[in-house]
């Protein structure tokens, strides 16, 4: 996969009209205004578009009917959260070997409101074996994980609600953040108990968004309207459904595999990164995936989290759009880190933008750390 | 009486012999004849070694709590348990991991230690149904 390092770049990113509680917009119309918004930004036209990759309940084929075009590949490829994640990882193949000239990564989702939504999951074995006991939404999982890391390596409900308050900071400083209000530990620690290990401050939000990425070869990406910012590296990894059948748990062999994946075609190291997006459903996901992706050893992920080192100023800013547990987070929250890594690499970040930030992570999870999606983003080739 | 649960639903043709052991007190678990491993849930490949043959043996109902969280609400309707309850994951003697309640102690971080030793409670639901809770071994 060497050889595909900076052959495509991300040339358009953008939310849909508005985010947060959009009861009159369906999810549909939030794919569509994220796609139009994100062409646009990308100085390119709808009718440029040959390529859709999309997750969730609308297919790619639904998107393409609605755009009034007709595609000439579609992936619809639904694992969690981190599809759109993967998908910039099977966009850049399909691109590179020219199957699309155009490719969009959309999403939209109805989480808070459901407007336009059926709901509806495949229940055959969490409805046999889970859901007589209580079990059903990923709180009632993801704290599994936590507990035990909790056993494993000593750490402490403080360490989780460390996370928390630096991804607040850096929610003040984003506008389109739905919480901007600093909290501290004490904050999460006295929050109404919801699941234990968790309060409701380690929970992320459920709002509607939809958000697009527009992506294309880098010889044409130097005539879009922005600064391409180059996909250095891809990854992917699929483990378990149950999380029963997690083998290392707490450790996630998809993100281990899916970050050995993306690091090895960016010939990059862990040190290299400026920037650092995390999928956080819940505070404990983004340790966790520090030290499933190599940062450091089982256990230390929360240290990055401590003394200020990952929040507004630090060294290394971790969460700088204020993350799915205070910006937003409609369900599949996978489209919004690489959004935030785009505009961070472009240098559009205002008040919250990263000084000379020149390598950016994107890791996301689907499931409950099941499975996984990893990309390496930078302005540089 | 009113269910306390959702029912287990739905129960799968592979499954079946699972089900049919819990109506009668027994903790059944999938376990190949090849390599002699057990597994959970229930399907028709051995996930270790691939085999296809597949067969069933009793438990012996004992593991250890390998996780839990305390539950100080409901996300389902159908599950009408006063909260607080404990969702536990079980790690059964036998290798796999199954999910359970845990009963039987106070649902307080403060007394309840992952790794503790455990066993099973049968809990009759319907004359079809019944299920595995788990409780502070003995």
């Amino acid at each position: 996969m060497k050889e595909l390092s900076n052959q495509v770049a991300i040339v358009g990113v953008d939310e849909s009209d508005e985010i947060g509680s959009l009861p009159n917009v369906s999810q549909l119309s939030l794919h569509l205004q994220s796609i139009h918004n994100a062409i646009a930004d990308a100085g390119l036209k709808i009718s440029d578009i040959d390529g859709i990759f999309t997750a969730g309940q609308h297919s790619p084929v639904l998107l393409g009917e609605s755009l009034g075009i007709t595609p000439r590949y579609v992936d619809g490829t639904t694992v969690g959260g981190c599809s759109f994640i993967i998908m910039v990882g099977h966009a850049l193949v399909a691109l590179y070997h020219g199957l699309c000239d155009v490719a969009v990564v959309s999403h939209g989702e109805s989480g808070r409101s459901g407007t336009g939504v059926t709901r509806s999951r495949d229940t055959s074995l969490v409805g046999q074996f889970e859901m007589p006991y209580g079990f059903g939404g990923a709180p009632t999982y993801f704290g599994m994980i936590t507990t035990r890391h909790m056993h494993e390596y000593g750490t402490t409900l403080e360490n989780w609600a460390d996370v928390a308050v630096s991804t607040r900071a850096w929610a003040g400083l984003n506008p389109k953040a739905k919480f901007q209000d600093p909290i501290t530990v004490q904050d999460v620690l006295d929050s109404r108990p919801m699941f234990y290990p968790f309060n409701l401050l380690n929970i992320c939000l459920v709002t509607d968004a939809g958000g697009a990425v527009v992506l294309t070869r880098a010889d044409r990406a130097k005539d879009c309207a922005k600064k391409p910012v180059y996909v250095r590296g891809a990854g992917e990894g699929a483990e378990h459904t149950l999380v029963t059948n997690m083998r290392d748990l707490p450790m996630s062999r998809a993100t281990t595999i899916s970050g050995n994946k993306a690091f090895e075609m960016a010939s990059v190291s862990h040190s290299d990164f400026d920037h650092i997006m995390l999928y956080d459903a819940f505070t404990s996901g983004p340790p966790i995936m520090l030290e499933s992706l190599g940062f450091c050893k089982p256990g230390e992920g929360v240290g990055f989290f401590e003394d200020g080192k990952s929040t507004p100023g630090g060294s290394l800013p971790i969460n700088t759009n204020g993350g799915g547990l205070s910006y937003t987070h409609s369900g599949m929250y996978g489209i919004f880190p690489i959004i935030e890594a785009v505009r961070q690499q472009r240098g559009e970040c205002g008040d919250r933008q990263v000084p000379g930030a020149s390598m950016s992570l994107v890791n996301g999870m689907g499931g409950m750390l099941s499975t996984a999606g990893t990309i390496v983003l930078s302005h540089e080739k | 009486m009113e269910l306390q649960r959702p029912l287990p639903t739905p129960m799968t043709p592979e499954a079946m012999p699972y089900w049919d052991g819990l109506r009668e007190g027994k903790l059944m678990l999938p376990q190949c004849n090849d390599c002699g491993k057990a597994h959970f849930f229930p399907r028709i490949i051995c996930p270790h070694c691939h085999s296809r043959n597949v067969g069933w043996i009793q438990a012996s109902g004992k593991g250890k709590l390998y996780s839990f969280e305390i539950a100080y609400r409901s996300l389902n309707p159908n599950f009408k348990i006063e909260p607080p309850y404990i969702l536990a994951m079980v790690e059964l003697e036998e290798g796999p991991r199954i999910m359970s309640n845990l009963i039987n102690i106070e649902p307080d971080p403060a007394v309840i230690k992952c790794d503790m030793p455990v066993e099973v409670v049968f809990e009759k639901q319907t004359d079809e149904v019944t299920i595995s809770l788990f409780q502070p071994a003995s």
